[in-house]
Formats: structure tokens, C-alpha cells, sequence
């Protein structure tokens, strides 16, 4: 099982989840997220006074799948997300050692699906 | 003669006009994404600005000084002969300066009402050169028509008591061409764009409801029966308006909204302008849910149909409201509510709706072509459109390096 951690454009959301529908991943967690990369942000001003490295609104996706659905997730998210400028984000595939399905008790690869 | 009690109500009202201007920041601000909330303040506090400057160096002149029957003259520019004492032909009870600074405040708040048809998507330098030249060539002169000394309209005996024609359908006219010429925001068909903040929305349509009562009882210009009137009739039509969308709501989307109450009741207070002072209280009230009904109609109808990205509706509430409203005036007014007014279709004078309605027809004619002239010239000029990455980014980051509002501190 892994845990599949996505950080995208904020304008990007629904694209990606459509990708996710088509690939028939139909579990999602979204969260609003604040962050930068290599160009560090942007720089705000107030009364003349400059702020710079101010953090980007991202969004990130959180998504636990099992060992067959890593690559069409991943690809999903891509497909999605990407449009080839800076800013596209990141994809971070964590281990998941456990799952429960709160309602049943069920737990590990069944729990996920 | 001045008259004490009559130049204490313009003041006052002037000051509600003004408040018009901030509350409308909100109502448009709160149903903008929150990356661009600052984008719409900023664009209405510098029509406050820009507006109030150009009005007393020629807008006022151009608008009401005695001229053509197209365009008023350059005698009063820089305030040149607007002094203290009553000009009669507009109030003769009040100072001169009174009446063009009550008049000034819808100079301001028409370009303003535009706002919504681009927002989010437009430059502000842009912005401010597009409004500064609309106001100039459209506001003037179509104010001039019909509220001028010597007005072709207004001789023609239009009637429109405070802005059917000169401020909404003007404004929301403008609205749905410069949509039509900027284009739709990026992701609008298949992304929804919810409002960010409706508490904001709804504290801002607060404010334009206060405030019309100086917008339409102050177009009196005096503090008589007439601007009681127009008062009465002006909360009747925001009242059976903001009942009726959320009625026709829960009929057709299940649900009434807040949203639905709001813009509703902004629909009955724009519709009901023209006529507010010409009719009484329970014509305001059809007038109000004609005005939910023609609005809601075409805002969640025909909008979706053809797809133009009219962001914030002002063409789907205050052009639509606007010309309703005007033709409306034409059937409900009643010489018997206001004795300086006319008679309409109900009350015996099918005349009075024909005028209604070429003076709705020569201020669309007009208003389209030079705004659409405007846009193409500021456009080559220096751009309307920010980019798509300026566009993605936000307007407030972009256009201003500010942020709205912080998340961590």
C-alpha cells in the first residue's frame, strides 16, 4: 500500500480529478497548502515596504492506494496537472503501513479500495 | 430661495450615493475568487477617485451645462460658475454645488457597475484609462440627453426620475459588450468559480440597498413628497424583488440561497429607479417581481446558454434591470403620484411608453458602439486583457503585490 502526496496549481484541481475519475480512482483528499520552489515565491509590498519569498496557495492531494493503482494514479495526476511552466508541483510516493475502514473495521488493501 | 431642510436631505443623500461606490466593492468583491478581492476595491475606490476629479474639471459641465441637445457646454469646467447659489432649471431650493455633487456621486458609481462583467481578468492601467475615456464619451453625454437642460431626451419628455437609462442600462450595456470583447476567464465552462466570501456579498448589497434611498429620494432633490415617494416605492421593489428570486429559487433549484436574496433585491432597486418617483408603492411592488423574475431568468437561463463570461452579472442584473425598468416607468407613471412626471400606458398615454422606449433603443445604440470603439482603442494601445499567467496568479499579486488576505499570519 502506498500513500500517493501531490502538490498542484490551485486552477488545476478539477483537471486532475477528472484524470483520477477516467482511471477509476474515486478516493481523494484535498487540502489548501501554502509553499514555493527555486524562484521563491513572490514579492508583496505594503506602503512601499517589500516583502519578498512570500508563499504560493497550492493544493495538495492526498491519495492511498494499492500496489496496482500506484502507476495509474501517478499518470492520472500528471495528465491533470501538468502544463509544462514552472509551478507544475510534485508528486511524493510515501510506504502506508496500515489502513481501517472506520465504519466496518476492515482493514489493509480491502480498507483502501 | 435655499432651503434649509432641502439642502440638509441632497447633502445626506449625497453622502448614501457615496457610500453606493465602497458597499458595491463588497457586493462584487465577496463573489470574485479571493485572489483577486483586492482587484475589485481597488478598481472602485479609484472611480471614487478619478471620477470626483474629472467630474469637476468637465464631466459636470459636459453633462448638465446648457449646450446641444447632444452634449452640454465647456462653461462650467473647473467648476467655472457653479457657485453657491440655487441654479434653477435643475433645484431651485439648494445650492448649485449641492446638485452637482449629489449628481457627481452617479458619475462615479455607473463606470463602477461595470467592474463586473471583466473582472478578474482585467489590467488596472487599462482599467483606469477605459473608465476615464467611458465616462468622458458615454456617461456624459447619454446624462446630458436625458437629464440636461436642453436634453434631446429629456425634451422628448423621457421619463427617468434617477437612472434607469443614465446609470444602469448605460453601465450593464457596457457590461456585456467589454465581456463579450475580453473573453471568458480562463477555466469558466468547465471549473466552477463560487463567491469567496457571501457575507461580504450580502453586508455590501446591505449597503446598496441603504444607499438608494438616497439615490432615488434624493433625485427629488428636495425634501418633500416626491422623495417620500420615491423612498416608499424604492423598498417596495427591493422587498417583493429579494422575496421573489429565492421563491423562484426553491421552484427551479431546489433551494433558496442567500446569494439569491442579495442579487434579487439589487435587481428590484436597479429596476425600480427609473420610475421610483412616478409611481406608487404597490406598482413598485409588480415592478420589484417583474425585476426578480426578468433577471433571475436571464442570469440563470440564457446565460448558461449562450456562455458569455458576464462575471458578476452586471449586464444580467443591472442592464437587464435597467431597460425593464425604464419601459416599465412608461406603463406604471401616474401624474396623479407626481404632477412634474407623466402618465403611462395604464394610466391612459401609450405615448409615454413609445418614448420610453427610443430612449432605451438610442442609449443602447449609442453606449455599444463607443464603448466597443473604447475598448478597441485602449486595447491597441496598451491591452485590456492581463496575461494568462497574470491571470492565474491573481489579480491582487499581479496587478498590485498585495494579498487579500493571509493564512498564516
Amino acid at each position: 500500500m502506498k500513500l500517493i502526496t501531490a502538490i498542484i496549481q490551485p486552477y488545476k484541481l478539477e483537471d486532475v480529478k477528472a484524470e483520477l475519475y477516467k482511471a477509476e480512482v474515486n478516493l481523494i483528499t484535498v487540502s489548501e497548502v501554502l509553499g514555493h520552489g527555486r524562484q521563491m515565491g513572490v514579492t508583496e509590498v505594503y506602503r512601499g515596504v517589500k516583502e519578498s519569498g512570500n508563499l504560493l496557495r497550492k493544493v495538495q492531494i492526498d491519495i492511498a492506494v494499492n500496489e496496482n493503482f500506484v502507476k495509474p494514479t501517478i499518470d492520472a495526476i500528471i495528465k491533470g496537472a501538468r502544463t509544462g511552466d514552472v509551478g507544475d508541483g510534485k508528486i511524493f510516493v510515501t510506504d502506508l503501513h496500515e489502513c481501517i475502514r472506520i465504519r466496518t473495521g476492515e482493514t489493509g488493501s480491502i480498507a483502501i479500495g | 430661495m435655499i432651503n434649509a431642510g432641502d439642502t440638509a436631505f441632497v447633502l445626506i443623500s449625497t453622502g448614501l450615493v457615496m457610500l453606493m461606490t465602497p458597499g458595491l466593492a463588497f457586493f462584487y468583491g465577496g463573489m470574485v475568487r479571493r485572489k483577486n478581492i483586492l482587484g475589485i476595491l481597488m478598481q472602485c475606490f479609484a472611480m471614487l477617485c478619478v471620477l470626483s476629479l474629472q467630474w469637476m474639471l468637465f464631466g459636470y459641465s459636459l453633462s448638465f451645462a446648457p449646450g446641444s441637445g447632444f452634449i452640454g457646454g465647456l462653461q462650467w469646467a473647473g467648476l467655472f460658475g457653479v457657485g453657491l447659489a440655487p441654479y434653477a432649471a435643475y433645484a431651485p431650493t439648494i445650492p448649485h454645488q449641492a446638485f452637482m455633487i449629489f449628481q457627481m456621486m452617479f458619475a462615479v458609481i455607473t463606470p463602477a457597475l461595470i467592474i463586473g462583467a471583466f473582472a478578474e481578468r482585467m489590467k488596472f492601467s487599462a482599467f483606469l484609462l477605459f473608465s476615464l475615456l467611458w465616462a468622458t464619451f458615454v456617461y456624459n453625454p447619454i446624462c446630458h440627453w436625458v437629464w440636461g437642460q436642453g436634453g434631446w431626451l429629456k425634451e422628448m419628455g423621457i421619463l427617468d426620475f434617477a437612472g434607469g437609462i443614465v446609470v444602469h442600462t448605460t453601465a450593464g450595456i457596457a457590461a456585456i459588450v467589454t465581456a463579450l470583447l475580453i473573453g471568458n476567464r480562463k477555466g469558466y465552462a468547465n471549473q466552477p468559480i463560487p463567491p469567496h466570501n457571501l457575507p461580504f456579498t450580502v453586508l455590501g448589497g446591505a449597503l446598496l440597498w441603504f444607499g438608494w434611498f438616497g439615490f432615488n429620494a434624493g433625485s427629488a432633490l428636495a425634501a418633500n413628497g416626491n422623495a417620500v415617494s420615491a423612498f416608499v416605492a424604492t423598498n417596495a421593489a427591493a422587498a417583493a424583488a429579494g422575496l421573489m428570486w429565492p421563491l423562484l429559487e426553491w421552484w427551479h433549484n431546489g433551494k433558496p440561497t442567500t446569494f439569491g436574496i442579495i442579487t434579487g433585491s439589487v435587481a428590484g432597486l436597479a429596476t425600480v429607479t427609473p420610475a421610483s418617483g412616478f409611481i406608487t408603492p404597490f406598482a413598485a411592488v409588480i415592478i420589484g417581481a417583474a425585476a426578480s423574475a426578468a433577471c433571475f431568468f436571464t442570469v440563470g437561463i440564457i446565460k448558461p446558454k449562450f456562455g458569455y463570461d458576464d462575471s458578476l452579472d452586471a449586464f444580467g442584473v443591472h442592464g437587464i434591470g435597467g431597460i425593464l425598468g425604464t419601459l416599465l416607468a412608461g406603463v406604471f407613471a401616474s401624474s396623479a403620484v407626481n404632477a412634474a412626471g407623466a402618465n403611462g400606458l395604464l394610466h391612459g398615454n401609450p405615448k409615454q411608453l413609445l418614448i420610453q422606449l427610443i430612449g432605451v433603443a438610442a442609449a443602447v445604440a449609442y453606449t455599444v458602439a463607443v464603448t466597443f470603439v473604447i475598448y478597441k482603442v485602449v486595447d491597441m494601445a496598451i491591452g485590456m486583457r492581463v496575461s494568462e499567467k497574470e491571470e492565474v496568479m491573481g489579480i491582487d499579486l499581479t496587478q498590485h503585490r498585495e494579498a487579500g488576505y493571509t493564512v498564516l499570519e
